[in-house]
């Protein structure tokens, strides 16, 4: 254990960080676990529960799962292992990560659940397809608006009227 | 003989208009969706998984396999044009079909293609009517214990055989399993991780679970990540094949399927293992050598082949024992559950109408594939020209539809923003997010299994362990388990023999 792991170099904390940015995984983990074992041991059950193991058995196998991975995670990283990030067709991998374009994303689909209510699904919908597109770059003022429109019409159409799954008109189809 | 009559009343059930209007809407979207980049056939099926609550499940599961087995068509033309596979099946087709393409013989790389999925599903499919009724059989006295040992060897399987990193794998099974405790306990009505919320007394719906992981988190992943002025794909025209062409593929389309169907039915991730054995078998038998690697057809309708057949493989195991080996098997699964149908022995007794009807769809499907792909090859090509922006715009669109439609509810597009940025998160560190998927369909059920098990028993752990079945389980586990170890030897061996004919050589 004593030449692999690197000591974190003083001058350059944050490529330290960047470097091990994995060990925010176990972190994550190690979180989850004390979660579930705490609302685990913390749960108050009856004395009349059903069979041998109640429902505080299984939350508590998985609780302790995580601090262990947790744990075997964090050396692995300290190892020098690394997560494989996931390739594909459209990914090109030797740019940094655009978090930009990732929060305008997340963004506009917080709009959507926030104007479904109000709105109704036909104009949230569009909007979310606009808005999707603009952050992802595309700029056709002529064209992205009316894809938008016309895709939020026939997919509420569609499941609204054929599928029986209802979908909120909002005041467009109510003024119809 | 009652497999048949069987198999006759199912295609009395698909032939009707209506279901093979959803045979014909499945295999449609699924080749569209095999040659879109970005969108799997998992992801599809997690996307149309609402319209379970409007359709009935015959015709649902039949636009369902129209959609695996298509996108396993269209797959393969992505990766002969553009040399960038969409799914992981199809990675093998690159190798070949694109230098094929390369050299101008990019309809004969197509064509061995397509005929090789058919020939594949077809074998496969019939393999599938001889075998699962006999699986069915034999495990149709299955208790708790049995369905508890299986749903643990899925566990297993999905964390220890896929993926780079067991300890990933087990991380990502182990946050799915977290998300699938949280709601009612179903025996107790014990409440589980709400923190007191009614919101979250109903658990987290499967349905925003698959959504959020494969349809979000993969659409972030890329919005991250987009490649700016993609590679173009080879213009191509209608696929054909000469004789000598014929003569080079006919036995590696026979061959593919021997490799693809046990592969596809044991949980050894889908399609990727068997298609690259047979594309090495391919290569061991070829004549001609020489041209692997440049372009040699075999290595293309041989892993084809063994491809879809493999899918055929993936559904014996998921009808009979309820056991998902690949992504889209375990969101059917999901499917299946919505429903309320359990899959398993008793499914080929209690729902034959479904069951016979899906299988005998799947030989529809394929009829319908070979139609569509053949003559109409170049015009799929051009879905590659859709531009980005709509493409993944797109994929968050109908990923809200799915969500909001479960409950239409506000909070759960909130919920399902929240488990797309896990699952892109999960991406970047290298989580596969089939265990977290496998974790929150099949962790409930097999709690349930465990204490139905243990409560006959009555707490004794040899309850767990007192069937033939269970025992047969359980030891193919710890093969699995100790299956790296095995993987050393051999490799050691097999290097070892290689250096001694190379030393011969010399």
């Amino acid at each position: 254990m004593t030449a692999t792991i690197e000591p974190p170099k003083p001058e350059a904390p944050k490529s330290w960080l960047r470097e091990y940015s994995e060990l925010g995984v176990s972190v994550l983990l190690l979180a989850l676990g004390v979660l579930v074992l705490t609302d685990a041991l913390t749960m108050e059950v009856d004395i009349e529960q059903r069979g041998p193991i109640g429902p505080k058995t299984v939350p508590i196998v998985v609780g302790i799962g995580l601090l262990v991975i947790a744990v075997l995670l964090a050396i692995d990283v300290l190892r020098g292992g690394r997560g494989e990030a996931e390739g594909g067709e459209d990914i090109d991998l030797s740019e940094p990560a655009d978090m930009r374009t990732v929060l305008l994303l997340s963004g506009v689909f917080l709009g959507f659940a926030v104007l479904i209510g109000p709105l109704g699904f036909p104009i949230a919908g569009a909007l979310l397809f606009w808005g999707a597109a603009f952050a992802l770059g595309s700029r056709r003022l002529d064209r992205d608006p009316l894809i938008a429109a016309v895709l939020s019409v026939v997919t509420y159409a569609v499941f609204n009227n054929l599928l029986g799954v209802p979908l909120p008109g909002g005041p467009l189809i109510g003024a119809l | 003989m009652n497999a048949l009559n069987s198999l006759m009343d199912g295609f009395g059930t698909a032939l009707t208009p209506i279901n093979l209007l959803w045979a014909a809407i499945g295999v449609l979207l699924g080749t569209a969706i095999g040659v879109l980049p970005g969108i799997g056939p998992a992801m599809a099926v997690a996307l149309l998984l609402p319209v379970t609550y409007g359709l009935d499940p015959t015709g649902a599961f039949i636009m369902f396999a129209g959609i695996y087995y298509g996108a396993m068509f269209g797959g393969s033309t992505t990766s002969i044009l553009l040399n960038t596979p969409g799914e992981s099946a199809a990675v093998v087709a690159a190798i070949e079909g694109n230098p094929m393409a390369k050299s101008g013989r990019g309809a004969q790389a197509l064509a061995a293609a397509a005929i090789g999925h058919f020939a594949g599903g077809m074998v496969g499919t019939i393999l599938l009517v001889a075998l699962a009724p006999k699986i069915a059989d034999l495990a149709v006295d299955i208790g708790a214990p049995d369905y508890f040992a299986i749903m643990v060897l899925a566990f297993i399987a999905v964390t220890s055989v896929l993926g780079s990193s067991r300890i990933r794998g087990l991380a990502s099974l182990l946050i799915g399993l977290t998300i699938g405790l949280v709601g009612l306990d179903q025996m107790t009505g014990q409440q589980r991780l709400t923190g007191g919320s009614l919101q979250l007394a109903d658990g987290v719906d499967v349905v925003i679970v698959a959504v959020g992981l494969f349809a979000i988190g993969e659409a972030l992943w890329v919005a991250a990540h987009l490649r700016r002025g993609g590679a173009e794909a080879i213009p191509v025209g209608r696929p054909w094949l000469g004789k000598a062409d014929v003569k080079r593929s006919w036995k590696s389309w026979l061959r593919g399927p021997v490799i693809g169907f046990p592969f596809g039915a044991i949980p050894a991730g889908g399609a990727e293992i068997p298609t690259f054995l047979s594309y090495v078998t391919e290569k061991r038998l070829s004549k001609h050598k020489d041209e692997f690697g440049k372009g040699a057809i075999e290595g293309v309708a041989g892993p084809e082949s063994a491809a879809s057949a493999s899918a055929a493989g993936t559904l014996v195991s998921m009808l009979t024992l309820g056991l998902p080996t690949t992504a889209v098997a375990a969101v059917m699964l999901a499917a299946f559950q919505q429903y309320g149908i359990q899959p398993g022995p008793l499914l080929f007794d209690r729902e034959p109408e479904l069951v016979w009807g899906l299988i005998a769809s799947l030989f529809v499907g394929m009829v319908l594939l070979l139609c569509l792909n053949l003559p109409l090859a170049p015009l799929w090509a051009k879905l590659l020209r859709i531009p980005r922006p709509y493409l993944y715009a797109g994929i968050l669109f109908f990923a809200g539809v799915g969500a909001y439609a479960v409950a239409g509810e506000a909070i759960d597009l909130v919920i399902l923003l929240v488990i797309g940025l896990l699952g892109f998160g999960m991406r970047r560190y290298g989580l596969p997010v089939l265990p977290a998927v496998i974790g929150v369909i099949l962790g409930p059920a097999a709690e349930q299994q465990l204490r139905r098990a243990l409560q006959i028993s009555d707490g004794s752990v040899t309850g767990l362990v007192d069937t033939p079945f269970s025992v047969t389980v359980y030891v193919i586990i710890l093969l699995l388990l100790a299956w790296p170890l095995l993987k050393k030897l051999v490799l050691r061996k097999g290097r070892k023999a290689a250096q001694d004919r190379e030393d011969a050589a010399v």
